[in-house]
């Protein structure tokens, strides 16, 4: 099995990621930009619940945060961006 | 203030969250260190009692089912809530294009229908096998119907949307949501009818611990709750789209030209 050490690693690696990534997430300025920042900070906030021993809840995430809510937010920006007439 | 006064005061203030903070953290006790007594009960008598060794899932629909219940209905309200706000209001008007290919749009390139269409039938069966093992894995109804949705999705992003609507026409989908919400309040009654508590784990539950057709109530449920999750997202982000491309804005915008930056000023013409 995975030693404890190598865990250790992975799970504070993956911390440090996920700090990044919000950081990145909150300096992203465009919007359609902003949305697949999003998506991937989902797949990472996915890998992050999974490498913390939570794998139901990494798949929840990885569907909601990843997929469906990256198509929602796509689909408003779509509706209230302004048409040229 | 000054904007530099401020930044000093806003320095000075999360110097001070930060030492509160650390400090907090370094008092927090190790990672796993589980006090209570009520997940180590559960996990003496969890496969036992309800022969799921998904024991997330024997939680979520069995031990504490009742929350569940609450958790579909905030998903079904949701959809309702989609369904009410971007109902045809009185001065708006749709403008339905005469044929698909009216639409001011590139057709899809090959390289994103391909993939696409591919990928339907392999996400139709892992979304499938998802939910309807609910007691064998880390899986569940939401994850499973979740995925079934996003097929229904990868239809509408081929470039085929009227492929994507006729496959899901919101009749059937407000029926299939319906169902999946009612079954789960109905095998809920079910046990009631039987003088058991609400929704209490009445049907057989199968020899092997962990098998599909083991665990009683909860493979069922978990198959509505799939059956339901589904319906609702794909009514979501089917509302969205009609509202996206037929509603009385007109044409769908397109990119603007790029403009290349090496071209004079006078040779640009106004965007």
């Amino acid at each position: 099995m995975i030693p404890n050490a190598a865990m250790d690693i992975l799970q504070v690696t993956v911390l440090i990621l996920v700090a990044a990534g919000a950081t990145v997430v909150v300096r992203t300025r465009e919007r359609t930009r902003l949305v697949l920042v999003l998506s991937g900070y989902g797949m990472l906030l996915a890998i992050l619940f999974f490498a913390f021993q939570a794998p139901d809840v990494s798949l929840s995430e990885l569907t909601v945060g990843a997929v469906a809510l990256p198509l929602i937010l796509l689909l408003a920006i779509a509706k209230v961006r302004k048409r040229p007439e | 203030m000054t904007p530099r006064q401020r930044l000093w005061l806003f320095t000075i203030a999360a110097a001070g969250l930060v030492a509160c903070y650390l400090w907090a953290f370094a008092g927090l006790p190790g990672f796993g260190n589980y006090p209570g007594p009520y997940g180590q009960e559960i996990l003496k008598h969890a496969i036992a009692q309800t022969n799921a060794t998904g024991v997330v899932s024997a939680i979520n629909f069995d031990y504490r089912g009742f929350d569940t219940v609450g958790e579909e209905f905030i998903l079904f309200t949701a959809a309702a809530g989609m369904s009410v706000v971007l109902r045809k209001l009185r001065g708006e008007h749709e403008q339905r294009a005469k044929s698909p290919y009216d639409r001011d749009l590139p057709p899809t390139s090959d390289a994103i229908r391909v993939p696409t269409l591919a990928l339907v039938g392999p996400v139709v069966l892992i979304g499938w096998w998802l939910a309807s093992h609910a007691q064998t894995n880390p899986s569940g109804g939401f994850q499973g119907g979740v995925i079934l949705a996003t097929a229904f999705m990868l239809v509408y992003l081929s470039g085929e949307f009227l492929a994507f609507r006729r496959l899901s026409p919101v009749a059937l989908l407000n029926g299939a949501e319906a169902l999946g919400a009612g079954a789960f309040v109905a095998v809920g009654l079910a046990a009631v009818a039987q003088g058991l508590p609400y929704l209490d784990n009445f049907l057989p539950l199968g020899q092997v611990p962990g098998a599909v057709s083991s665990s009683g109530t909860i493979a069922l449920i978990s198959f509505f709750v799939g059956i339901e999750v589904a319906a609702a997202f794909t009514l979501i982000i089917g509302e969205l789209l009609e509202q996206t491309l037929f509603s009385s804005g007109g044409k769908i915008p397109r990119n603007p030209p790029i403009r290349d930056p090496l071209a004079s000023r006078e040779s640009q013409g106004n965007v």
